[in-house]
């Protein structure tokens, strides 16, 4: 593929950079900076797993289980063993890694919704193991005492540096798929979604291209995990359970599949939601659904969809006119 | 070591029913439109709720249980007719979203109406338990299992003695070739959505007097019934059935044996290691497809 792509990316990611680094100094308060936090952490979830879903077709309904064991790896890494942050962050990312490589072999073989399920299973049973392993993870009740992120030697105790370090994670992981996107693998990820067989009889080992994007966006949870991990120095059971994975999937879809900028905005629409609906207090949750149902049935193509559907209709009046 | 087994047998086997009728209600709205209804497990939780709900405010318990599960299946047409229809044409990953917002609907209503309590269900026949064969027999498990195999019997009748059952198995087979010999598939849509709200509500009603209900019930009994589907080979309605069951009992003796904290987990690493050696389920058959 031709470089100008890697620098028309570079560029957008650049600029998104900025965009992001601009957001604090237009927020009224602390407040607001950590929902933006968590949605640079779902952001980066949710990219990983568009590259699964959107690119290559395949569904994962236990992807809050990887960002879980990450954050929990490191949790305990930093605390129980006194592991430098680094170290467990490293450990968190490379255990979500090894255990989507092990589980990728067996469950990517299947398709539709038996993978739907294996998927989903997969999760419920490491939420289960959260829950109940109460002596490595606390149990239902949480995990607390995590150290705060401090890299060498500087302590990320504020949350404007908190945001600052998200905003650059989130940049190079939307510059990272969206060269992806542009690679051969790229194109043969894309191939195999549309048929398995035609990309085969063209060379695509499709186990091997499964098994890469799956891992991919394992580490990326397992990335946002670990980073989740050492901001909140609070984890809990509830925050990785099936009721998160089907948020990711929603973050994908709402966005706009097989968009990296969709999973973006998906991702902090869907974070930012619930408390901008904090005004409605007893019926946010119904609020929260009808506004889930109606995007989704007047948006097929999802947020991404939508506005590059609305700017060609800006352009076509605006030469109208 | 094998002293608690007749009991484990009994209570698996009145879980897996009720496991199977929502698996039943999953096959329904995904042969007649391709799609996974994640919404199913709310109609589960509204059965349960809605007779409580019901016999609360004074109906005998048989008229409850009826009003709750004709109410839901109302639900179910209603879900079908205002949120999936309007789709048409859509990919299927959009519509299974949908289900999504609409189960996220239906638990925050029913938290609204019901509130937060778990509540109870008398039940059908006193709790005076049967022995039998060495376990203690509740009525109430009686009544889950005949309920369950007369719904099946009568699902049976509705498939192979009625026009319209044949024109839903039709729809089933091929939606092309269905509306060219003239079937409505939007109207046999709306009458799966309509019959999967009845037998979830009535899986919900008959096991609510046994495990309780809340309003929060739903996903974690929809999961099951997606499992015992996905058990079952997804499609078979009978197999979705028979993996209930599987799943029920599967469930039971781990929970007995191994260790309860773990019991929702069992059922699920059965379930990934046969999809592991056997992807297309218990009574799926192998799909070979033409390219």
């Amino acid at each position: 593929m031709k470089p100008a792509f890697f620098g028309i990316n570079a560029a957008q990611a650049g600029l998104f950079l900025a965009a992001l680094l601009a957001v604090p100094h237009l927020l009224p308060n602390e407040y607001y900076l950590s929902i933006c936090i968590l949605g640079c952490l779902s952001a980066v979830i949710a990219v990983g797993l568009n590259l699964l879903m959107g690119y290559a077709g395949q569904i994962s309904l236990g992807h809050a289980a990887f960002y879980g064991m990450a954050a929990y790896a490191t949790a305990i890494a930093t605390t129980r063993f006194s592991l430098p942050i680094p170290v467990g962050m490293a450990l968190g990312v490379l255990l979500s890694v090894a255990v989507a490589w092990i589980v990728a072999a067996p469950t990517l073989k299947l398709r539709g919704h038996y993978l739907a399920m294996a998927t989903l299973g997969f999760g419920i049973i490491v939420s289960i193991v959260f829950n109940e392993a109460v002596d490595y993870t606390g149990g239902p009740s949480g995990f607390v005492g995590i150290p705060r992120l401090s890299l060498a030697g500087y302590d990320f105790a504020s949350d404007l540096s908190y945001y600052n370090l998200m905003a650059v994670v989130l940049a190079l992981v939307v510059l990272m798929s969206l060269n992806l996107m542009r690679s051969r693998t790229g194109r043969a990820l894309r191939a195999l979604h549309v048929s398995e067989k035609a990309a085969a009889s063209l060379g695509v080992d499709i186990a091997a291209h499964k098994r890469f994007v799956f891992v991919l966006s394992a580490g990326l949870a397992g990335l946002a995990g670990v980073l989740y991990a050492h901001y909140l120095s609070f984890i809990a059971p509830a925050s990785f359970g099936f009721s998160f994975s089907v948020q990711l999937v929603v973050m994908v879809v709402l966005g706009g599949m097989a968009s990296v900028w969709g999973s973006v905005a998906g991702a902090f629409f869907l974070t930012a939601l619930p408390e901008a609906l904090r005004e409605f207090e007893d019926i946010d949750i119904l609020v929260y659904g009808a506004i889930l149902v109606l995007t989704i049935m007047f948006l097929p193509d999802g947020l991404a969809g939508g506005l590059s559907r609305l700017a060609r209709r800006l352009r076509r009046s605006g030469g109208a006119s | 070591m094998l002293s608690g087994a007749p009991q484990y047998l009994v209570s698996g086997l009145t879980q897996g029913a009720a496991y199977g009728l929502i698996g039943l209600g999953f096959t329904m709205i995904f042969n007649t439109t391709g799609i996974i209804n994640f919404a199913q497990g709310e109609f589960v939780m509204l059965g349960g709720m809605l007779a409580v709900w019901f016999a609360g405010s004074g109906l005998p318990l048989v008229a409850a249980v009826l009003c709750a599960c004709a109410a839901t299946a109302v639900v179910g047409a209603l879900m079908e007719r205002l949120t999936i229809r309007p789709l048409a044409g859509a990919p299927a990953i959009n519509a299974v979203i949908i289900t999504i917002g609409v189960s996220i609907l239906l638990r925050g209503g029913a938290m609204l109406a019901f509130g937060k309590d778990t509540v109870v269900l008398p039940a059908f026949s006193g709790v005076t338990p049967i022995m039998a064969l060495g376990a203690a027999i509740q009525p109430q498990s009686l009544w889950v299992l005949a309920v369950t195999l007369a719904l099946l019997a009568a699902l049976k009748l509705f498939f192979t003695a009625t026009l319209q059952g044949k024109a839903m198995l039709a729809c089933a087979c091929q939606k092309k070739a269905a509306s060219l010999v003239g079937i409505s598939v939007a109207r046999m849509a709306l009458l799966s959505f309509g019959i999967s709200g009845l037998i979830g509500a009535t899986a919900g009603a008959i096991l609510a007097p046994i495990t309780m209900t809340a309003y929060d019930v739903g996903m974690m009994l929809g999961l099951k019934g997606f499992a015992a589907c996905i058990l079952g080979g997804l499609g078979n309605p009978f197999g979705a059935a028979a993996g209930g069951l599987v799943l029920g009992v599967l469930e039971s003796f781990g929970a007995g044996y191994v260790a309860s904290g773990y019991k929702d987990a069992f059922a699920f690493i059965v379930l990934l290691l046969l999809l592991f050696v056997k992807p297309s389920g218990l009574f799926g058959k192998a799909g070979v497809e033409r390219v």
